[in-house]
């Protein structure tokens, strides 16, 4: 069955500076209800391309379809629009610090809906629930753990059931056990929920564990796609080297420099380098 | 020659340098009216959803209370003794009722009141701001198809003007009570003297009304400046606090200059006539 695709990006390129492009020519196609992870190191654009989706960023060339929309030519109201059927887990979780837990999931139930609020507790309570957090409906913010919290912020996330749900590196700075826990509640709630989800992350295991299929982006490019099973015996060399995390391969382990010879005949200052790493070896 | 041209070259650089920070300066002020007009424009749900306005005057305004009426007191304490030294030189203590209320009422009660919210609230609005900014609760909302500037800077931008008028009468009706207690109660000016110079020479208009213009426009220029820092700081530590000191900084300036414009306006012109 030919259905259209949540997302559909055709050769995109954006730069914040004319001479230096963060993302060149990127295409990719995300089917509805799959969970697609974007990975690839820090600052290579996947955040960048996240944004792009989320009409945040306008790209530079190339078209954005999202949920059948051309994101790059919507006005603000055009974009406010359709972010009403997105929704966005951020990487530490924004919640809002001087409202409660309840308050905080029932935030755009009262932004966008005339609900009763009788129907918007019971809402809000559902969302807790499926969270695992109604126990902790009237607590602030700021008595969370990292990890309550980022759940909470996914129940305020998918408050108002998102056709597209937005995983902005989700499992950064968790514990195993929240790690675990917030990896099974994106594939539950997507399939629930009838939702498509995009995860960007660098975490490999718990990504594969839970995605569809998976974009590698390297250097502003798509370097590798494929269902984590493909991947994990994938020859290419960036995409083995990030799976198996190997600290040297295309990306290199030394951060370009003038010949070594040149600075350690200055002597100077890098000497007692030189002596510290002759002390470790 | 070679060293004409490097003088040269510095000086140019140097007027390069000073013209650039002189762009930047005035674009960011353009970019603050544009911030102003847009958050006047988006003032809708502020109004219409007037307990997210309240919330943020308990915050502004109700919080600010109780350093506005001890400063108050103080001041107007201060203001019956420097002035019954004075008036008493030309055996005319009995006016101090008028002296204090004056002095309180057209520029006193404005401007300190004014200060102290710009250190109070003000540095507290451009904080809270800044710091939504850097835990991306601001991009949150705005995912969420929330306009920040509607549901979080103008509330607060309209408690500011609507708390500044009330702290300052608050200010000058506190000082007054406190040059009382020093005038009357302690130096032993006569209290009816005192009562009915103040009720004779304070004109509704020319005193009262023109303090209170001054306090709505010093509102205005604190809480605008506060809101506008807030937004606009870089999303770091050092950026908020950057932004919360400028705060401060500048609107103890604006309030000061734009003191001195409106007494101009208002009083010469009034008196010459």
């Amino acid at each position: 069955m030919a259905t259209a695709p949540i997302v559909e990006i055709d050769r995109v390129s954006f730069g914040y500076a004319a001479a230096r492009p963060v993302l060149h020519g990127v295409s990719l196609r995300i089917e509805p209800g799959s969970v697609v992870g974007i990975m690839g190191q820090s600052g290579c654009g996947k955040t960048t391309l996240l944004r792009i989706i989320a009409g945040w960023l306008k790209a530079g060339g190339g078209s954005v379809r999202v949920l059948g929309e051309p994101v790059s030519t919507l006005d603000s109201k055009g974009i406010f629009a359709l972010r009403r059927k997105m929704g966005m887990l951020f990487q530490f979780g924004a919640l809002f610090t001087d409202m409660t837990v309840f308050d905080n999931v029932a935030f755009q139930m009262r932004e966008h809906t005339d609900l009763p609020p009788d129907l918007i507790s019971d809402l809000v309570m559902m969302k807790l629930e499926a969270v695992g957090l109604r126990g902790a409906a009237q607590m602030m913010p700021a008595e969370l753990s990292g990890g309550m919290a980022r759940r909470v912020a996914l129940a305020r996330a998918v408050a108002l059931d998102p056709r597209l749900m937005l995983y902005d590196e989700p499992f950064t700075g968790l514990d195993p056990i929240s790690l675990g826990v917030i990896a099974r509640l994106i594939r539950t709630l997507n399939d629930s929920l009838g939702q498509t989800s995009i995860v960007v992350s660098h975490d490999v295991e718990e990504c594969f564990s839970i995605v569809d299929y998976v974009y590698f982006v390297s250097a502003g490019k798509i370097v590798g796609e494929g269902t984590p099973d493909e991947l994990r015996r994938s020859g290419e060399p960036f995409v083995s080297q990030f799976v198996r995390g190997e600290p040297d391969g295309p990306i290199p382990f030394h951060y370009p420099a003038p010949d070594y010879e040149a600075d350690i005949d200055g002597g100077g200052a890098l000497s007692s380098l030189l002596v510290a790493e002759a002390a470790g070896g | 020659m070679v060293e004409r041209s490097g003088v040269l070259a510095g000086l140019l650089q140097g007027l390069e340098r000073l013209g650039r920070g002189a762009g930047a300066k005035i674009w960011r002020l353009g970019f603050a009216a544009r911030f102003f007009a847009y958050m006047l424009l988006h003032s809708g749900t502020a109004l219409r959803r007037f307990h997210l306005t309240i919330r943020e005057i308990y915050f502004a305004g109700v919080l600010s209370m109780v350093i506005i009426l001890v400063s108050g007191l103080f001041v107007g304490m201060v203001l019956a003794l420097q002035g019954y030294e004075t008036l008493q030189r030309y055996g005319s203590s009995e006016a101090l009722g008028v002296l204090v209320a004056l002095s309180l009422v057209r520029e006193l009660g404005p401007v300190i009141a004014g200060l102290l919210f710009a250190s109070r609230a003000g540095s507290a609005i451009t904080a809270e701001i800044g710091l939504m900014k850097a835990t991306e609760q601001i991009a949150a909302m705005e995912m969420m198809a929330v306009d920040p500037i509607a549901r979080v800077v103008a509330p607060r931008f309209w408690a500011g003007v609507i708390s500044m008028p009330l702290l300052a009468g608050l200010f000058s009706a506190m000082g007054i009570f406190g040059g009382y207690l020093v005038g009357v109660k302690l130096i032993g000016v006569e209290e009816g003297a005192f009562w009915s110079q103040m009720q004779a020479s304070v004109d509704v208009r020319e005193d009262i009304l023109n303090g209170v213009i001054k306090s709505l426009v010093f509102g205005v220029a604190v809480t605008w400046i506060a809101v506008f820092e807030g937004y606009d700081a870089p999303p770091t530590a050092e950026g908020v606090s950057g932004a919360t000191t400028r705060t401060v900084v500048t609107s103890s300036l604006a309030i000061l200059a734009l003191d001195f414009v409106l007494t101009a306006l208002m009083f010469t012109g009034g008196n010459g006539k």
